[in-house]
């Protein structure tokens, strides 16, 4: 029965019993090739936040009353569909390109369009390709907003020449370091300003009547540019061939095949694992469905220990552990299973759309299991299943780990004086750790 | 990054104001008077030239008219650090200590790498060593300092949320968390206890917390009550991270070693606005964590360091993109301080590193090793232990003798 160890593996952690008459590469492949069954039909566009957001800001309103609601209704949505989801695996693809290609709420204003970014941007293309992610991304009011693109002026243009304002590096470095190449791929500073330069103009139009990406040609650097020893035109076409170059680079292939095999196999990838995903890749110039299905290849129950949960795959996989979810969350009751969801990220340490550094959450064992985080996971835990009155807590055990459940802990939970006690040794035993 | 739980503990209203610092430490034996030694990680590169500026360098302003501030003196103006360069006005406590004689700013200072990117660069400066390891230079320097005795409250007490790679290593460090009003019974947290015994990550972590939990606990209550008494004002995530610093360094058989994170300093836009409050943090954050240091300040060696400093010229939008050198501050009771450190490189064109950056002429690990060696008594032979590949020599007079 390989099928609880390679859904908690691939996907957020077992809600029901496990999936029957159907083998597990059809499982996997059938989440890719159907339709994303989310239904997000209520939530507006990047477009409806950033008039939000204009609307505040000309009115000089205080609090955040038009983002706030949007933003809410965003938490409340996303992470309701977690909870309940029957795509596991094309939901965790969503939430790691997210990751790759983070924006924080930390800086940048983007709490009006960073729900609708992870809409936009990621969820449709975690089944196309590579390329066509990176594009989306890129010109996103979000990402361009995080990494300061919108104020990146050609010096030689003619805003440049009359402001006297020049290019800002982010955008560009990060694109470079995290998003594609990676420094393995030897790029130098001269490459990161000249990408800059090629990004110029590249910005948000705050006036139209749809907010959104624009190309501002009096902001962006003239001439021709030279990147990795490539020349791209002057022009927002010069933007669109240098990402098509960086998207589908060998270097680019070999970097997110690692990043893929990290996150769902391995803290410690073996080229082996990344050149079996990377290969799929290049000859499939990107294709992400198909890379995504390698990676399903490399599943092996008998690996040692799987990967060590995050606080967001740890609060997730015990909510669903516990049934929650269902009915849809109400935006602004902090009750509501999302917002409870929310709440157990933050104060496991990672906090909903708030990555601290353009690098996004790390995925590594040595990241979350501190002394201090394994006991806040107990007491969250302990908190959780306070809550739950119903469940038969060897029941929840059984679906939850499947064969992973050893016999240790099923002694503990059986022998555990409350409800409360042993649903929280079940979430607090090494099994449930890792998926 | 694990801080915003203890906005939740610490009663704190908006989590991600939180999410830039954090804490962590090592423990090492002896008594009540040993040295103590903290190191401030400024994560994402301070612009060394704007907290420490050379105002007296007449080219600066040739390249960034825009972001230096009045010269000493004027309004919203440098706070003087002896007529040539002067400290940015948000660092009140630190000019203070300047004037005592325990402020010591370094400037032009890089590490031993040359890359400008934030990850790589962290990496480094926090490893010490020429390549990537997966441990940090100040653990090592930990694991030759605590010799071989133990303590009676065992070096699980270390506290810390999150373990940078500076304390990562084999000498044990813990991290620090206020522990929630609300946990399970102890009877509950044995059980889970022995379902982990075998693990090789959750059972000693769960093991050390525990351990930890019971130190931090009586030491926590102390420290609210030592809190001011002013409630209007909660105090910031830093400022309330040095004020647990300072409270379990002074602890007769608390850590010796402490490392804390403050974030901020990316400044790609807006640098003058957006560098006050980091600035202002740091500095509030040195004043609690003096005061609640009480007489332990008198041997304490604080390091503030970042992984590389910022362009020279001003970018397009009122930013600077990431450089190479930059200003390393050191403050406490024993630093030889009430003067800046370092040679000037100058600014002129041929003087800047690859035509953008301020030249390094201090290297980052010197500096280390000096505290490390005069202040903490680290054996001048571990030091290529401390810090492997090519040899540290490290920086001399900067700390009083004694």
């Amino acid at each position: 029965m390989q099928f609880v160890s390679a859904v908690n593996r691939f996907g957020w952690g077992q809600r029901d019993d496990p999936p029957s008459g159907i083998s597990l590469h059809d499982w996997f492949a059938r989440q890719l090739t159907e339709p994303d069954a989310a239904a997000f039909g209520h939530l507006g566009s990047s477009a409806d936040g950033l008039i939000a957001l204009r609307e505040q800001r000309k009115t000089k309103q205080q609090g955040d009353p038009l983002v706030k609601p949007i933003f809410q209704a965003e938490v409340a949505a996303q992470l309701d569909n977690l909870l309940v989801t029957a795509q596991p695996f094309r939901e965790r693809l969503c939430w790691f390109w997210f990751n790759h290609f983070t924006v924080s709420l930390r800086q940048g204003s983007t709490r009006p369009v960073i729900g609708a970014y992870m809409r936009e941007a990621i969820r449709p293309h975690v089944d196309g390709v590579f390329s066509d992610m990176l594009v989306a991304v890129m010109r996103h009011p979000a990402m361009l907003m995080y990494l300061d693109n919108t104020g990146s002026i050609g010096p030689a243009s003619p805003t440049g020449r009359k402001s006297h304002h020049g290019l800002n590096e982010n955008l560009a470095r990060e694109c470079l370091e995290l998003h594609t190449l990676s420094p393995a791929a030897g790029y130098t500073q001269a490459d990161v300003t000249s990408f800059a330069a090629i990004l110029t103009g590249w910005g948000l139009d705050m006036k139209a009547e749809q907010p959104g990406f624009t190309f501002r040609e009096k902001a962006h650097e003239p001439g021709a540019k030279k990147l990795m020893g490539r020349t791209f035109p002057e022009g927002e076409e010069g933007g669109m061939q240098a990402l098509r170059f960086l998207g589908t680079h060998r270097a680019t292939y070999h970097h997110i095949a690692t990043q893929m095999v990290g996150h769902f196999i391995t803290d410690t990838p073996t080229p082996q694992d990344v050149s079996h995903v990377a290969s799929v890749l290049q000859a499939s110039g990107g294709n992400l469905r198909l890379a995504s299905l390698a990676l399903t290849d490399l599943h092996d129950p008998a690996r040692a220990s799987g990967k060590f949960r995050s606080p967001m795959d740890y609060t997730t996989a015990v909510m669903r552990a516990l049934s929650s979810g269902g009915a849809p969350s109400l935006p602004d009751d902090p009750h509501s299973p999302a917002h409870q969801l929310a709440a157990g990220f933050a104060s496991l340490g990672q906090p909903l759309w708030t990555a601290p550094l353009p690098n996004g959450w790390g995925d590594r064992a040595a990241e979350w299991c501190t002394p201090a985080d394994m006991l806040a996971r107990t007491d969250w835990a302990w908190k959780r299943a306070a809550h739950a009155t119903t469940m038969d807590p060897m029941d929840v055990a059984r679906i939850a780990l499947g064969p992973a459940l050893r016999p240790q802990t099923e002694h503990a939970i059986h022998n555990a004086g409350s409800r409360q006690d042993a649903l929280t040794l079940l979430f607090s035993s090494p099994e449930f750790q890792r998926r | 990054m694990l801080i915003p739980r203890r906005t939740a503990l610490l009663g704190l209203a908006a989590s991600w104001t939180l999410g830039r610092s954090s804490l962590a430490f090592a423990s090492a034996p002896g008594g009540p008077d040993d040295p103590r030694f903290v190191v401030i990680l400024l994560r994402g590169a301070l612009d060394g030239l704007s907290a420490v500026t050379p105002y007296g360098d007449a080219d600066l302003k040739t390249y960034r008219r825009d972001l230096v501030l009045p010269e000493p003196g004027q309004a919203g103006g440098l706070l003087d650090l002896g007529g040539f360069y002067g400290l940015h006005p948000s660092l009140r406590t630190l000019h203070g200590l300047y004037g005592d004689g325990q402020m010591l700013p370094v400037h032009a200072v890089a590490g031993h790498y040359h890359s400008r990117s934030h990850f790589e660069a962290q990496d480094y400066m926090e490893s010490g060593a020429d390549n990537r390891l997966s441990s940090g230079w100040l653990n090592r320097a930990v694991s030759i300092l605590q010799g071989k005795t133990d303590r009676p409250d065992g070096y699980g007490l270390a506290m810390g949320l999150t373990v940078p790679l500076l304390l990562r290593g084999p000498a044990r460090v813990g991290s620090y968390a206020p522990a929630g009003s609300q946990h399970p019974d102890t009877d509950l947290y044995n059980q889970i206890l022995a379902l982990n015994a075998s693990d090789p990550l959750t059972g000693p972590a769960l093991r050390r917390g525990l351990q930890a939990r019971d130190f931090t606990d009586a030491t926590m209550t102390r420290m609210t009550a030592s809190l001011p008494p002013d409630k209007t004002h909660k105090p910031d995530a830093f400022t309330q991270l040095s004020i647990a610093a300072g409270n379990m360094l002074a602890t007769p058989h608390g850590p010796r070693v402490a490392a804390l994170e403050i974030g901020g300093w990316d400044t790609h836009t807006t640098q003058i606005k957006r560098l006050e409050n980091p600035l202002a943090q740091l500095d509030r954050g040195m004043a609690a964590l003096r005061q609640s240091l009480g007489n332990t300040w008198k041997r304490t060696v604080v390091l503030a360091m970042t992984e590389f400093g910022r362009t020279v010229r001003m970018n397009g939008t009122g930013g600077t993109d990431h450089g190479t050198a930059t200003v390393a501050i050191l403050t406490g009771g024993t630093v030889a301080g009430g003067k800046v450190g370092g040679t000037w490189p100058g600014l002129r064109p041929g003087q800047l590193f690859e035509n953008r950056d301020l030249a390094p002429t201090t290297d980052l690990r010197a500096l280390a090793a000096g505290v490390l060696c005069d202040h903490l008594r680290l054996p001048a032979p571990a030091i290529a232990t401390v810090f492997p590949g090519a040899r540290t020599d490290p920086a001399k007079g900067l700390v009083t003798s004694g």
